[in-house]
């Protein structure tokens, strides 16, 4: 494995207050490693999204650091909703990010078209958004975030709204995509069984004020399908998650 | 789908028919005075007769609304975009843009006339000033209705000011200012009209307000019908023009142009 290498990215005693007085974060120490597949799971307000926001850069820590090393790689992120503009193109909301960089549109095409090939969308590229069920909107939303070729993909509950056909389809391509293309990424659930079924490492986090209380590896080989998902390793795996999750609920007052 | 649409189209043709061979009938049969109630034909007839005066008032009229409502659509969106920049300029300026629009066009008027000299200039600010606040309270909602997610992305991509609003914010506002058109649209008309009146004969004015305010002087009814007619169809017309206008813009993703099958 990679675990030599320097991280990706730390997050070293990261705090966030918000201006209600809610403490999202408190004392967050979290390394990212290339090429990871990293879950943070964790009961809701347990500041998991928050956390991953702050790796993206939408709003600063209060306190504590969050460490890129040399410079901050591109990345890209993939919110729980498809976010997609109405009034755009499936191949204009592809197009949107290389736009915003002021790549020309003959230059950026090819890539858009690639991407959209990429996520089994190859065909879709002049329907819009209201066209598209909630699994294609999500794979739209998947291939803008692939257009710009990051490093690291942040993904905040992308298939939380999904039923569990598409969800469990999009987990297979999900896995898929980072195999091809090398990524790192960093994914927020509330689900046991797609953490397990996804990472290499599951971070499963305790709220009030939110916090990092387990990190468990999935040593399971990639690539992973279906046998995974019935194999007795998946099972084990996942009655170990469940156990510190239910832990990390307790280890606070509510439920 | 076509037998229902057909039917959309020649019921209400049917009912107007039937209202005006009504109206008519009740004319010629009770022997009513053309100088209290003309008939339609009567109307009509006159509608071709003095086509020539009606039209070049017509031309007055459609010049005063068309030129106010441009006025509005700049003055308003540019106020819009200007608000959406800071909330600090919207919070300042608001609130005068609300007393314009509460203040009665009539009851001002009269003060335009006296202040600015050039007749059609008065009228158009008249037109101008009813128009507008539709297009600006829409414009500033809409510019502010967008999705915070929508926001995030385009700081996570480091788009610039100009970005945001050039490729999200203005696109999103679209339906909200189309709404804004529409009702600008029939305003602007309404206070072209409203300020014609006002104005009167003294102020020389030539356009379809004042030839209605001529007609009733001289007790030529079937004129004023004339003119009325002529306004009438220019407000279904300017109302029919931006309803299009939405379609055009509006009917690849917005769910108020989209038809849904059941």
């Amino acid at each position: 494995m990679l675990e030599q290498s320097p991280p990706l990215v730390s997050l070293r005693g990261v705090e966030k207050r918000f201006s209600n007085g809610t403490v999202a974060l408190r004392g967050l120490d979290l390394d990212l490693r290339r090429g990871g597949f990293v879950s943070l799971l964790g009961p809701s307000g347990c500041g998991k999204s928050t956390a991953l926001r702050l790796i993206a850069g939408l709003g600063a820590p209060s306190a504590g650091r969050v460490d890129w090393g040399s410079a901050q790689p591109p990345l890209s992120f993939v919110f729980q909703e498809p976010t997609l503009m109405p009034w755009r193109s499936v191949a204009g909301n592809v197009r949107l990010p290389l736009q915003m960089q002021g790549m020309s549109k003959a230059n950026a095409m090819p890539l858009v078209m690639k991407a959209l090939a990429g996520v089994g969308l190859a065909g879709f590229e002049k329907h819009y958004p209201r066209q598209l069920s909630g699994g294609m909107k999500m794979r739209v939303s998947i291939a803008r975030a692939l257009v710009t070729r990051p490093a690291l993909l942040l993904m905040d509950e992308p298939f939380a709204a999904l039923d569990e056909i598409t969800r469990s389809r999009l987990n297979d391509d999900i896995l898929a995509l980072w195999a091809a293309q090398g990524l790192t990424v960093a994914f927020v659930t509330h689900s046991v069984f797609e953490s397990v079924f996804l990472s290499d490492r599951i971070l499963v986090m305790a709220a009030r004020p939110g916090r990092v209380v387990a990190d468990i590896a999935i040593d399971a080989p990639y690539p992973r399908d279906d046998s995974f998902r019935n194999s007795d390793a998946y099972a084990h795996y996942c009655r170990i998650v469940s156990a510190a999750l239910k832990e990390a609920m307790a280890a606070h007052d509510t439920i | 789908m076509t037998r229902s649409r057909l039917l959309a189209i020649l019921l209400p043709l049917a009912f107007g028919v039937f209202v005006l061979g009504g109206w008519e009938f009740l004319v010629r049969a009770a022997g009513i005075p053309v100088y209290v109630l003309p008939g339609p034909l009567t109307i009509a007839a006159k509608l071709v007769e003095d086509w020539a005066s009606l039209a070049e008032s017509l031309l007055v009229t459609l010049r005063i609304t068309g030129l106010a409502l441009a006025a509005a659509v700049i003055g308003g969106g540019g106020l819009a975009i200007l608000f959406a920049q800071s909330k600090w300029i919207e919070a300042s300026l608001f609130p005068y843009a609300v007393i314009l629009q509460v203040t009665p066009i009539v009851a001002i008027a009269p003060l335009i006339l006296i202040y600015v000299r050039d007749t059609e200039m008065a009228l158009l600010i008249c037109a101008w000033l009813v128009a507008f606040f539709p297009i600006l309270s829409n414009t500033t909602l809409g510019l502010n209705s967008v999705d915070h997610n929508f926001v995030d992305l385009m700081q996570l991509y480091r788009a610039k000011r100009w970005q945001i609003l050039w490729y999200l914010r203005l696109p999103g506002a679209m339906p909200y200012f189309l709404g804004g058109l529409r009702i600008a649209g029939g305003l602007s008309l309404i206070g072209a009209v409203v300020a014609e009146f006002t104005a009167g004969t003294a102020a020389g004015g030539s356009g379809l307000a004042y030839r209605i305010l001529e007609s009733s002087y001289r007790l030529d009814i079937p004129r004023m019908y004339a003119a009325l007619v002529l306004l009438s169809a220019t407000g279904i017309l300017i109302f029919g023009v931006f309803a299009a206008l939405s379609w055009l813009v509006l009917h690849r993703w917005h769910e108020s142009a989209t038809r849904r099958e059941q």
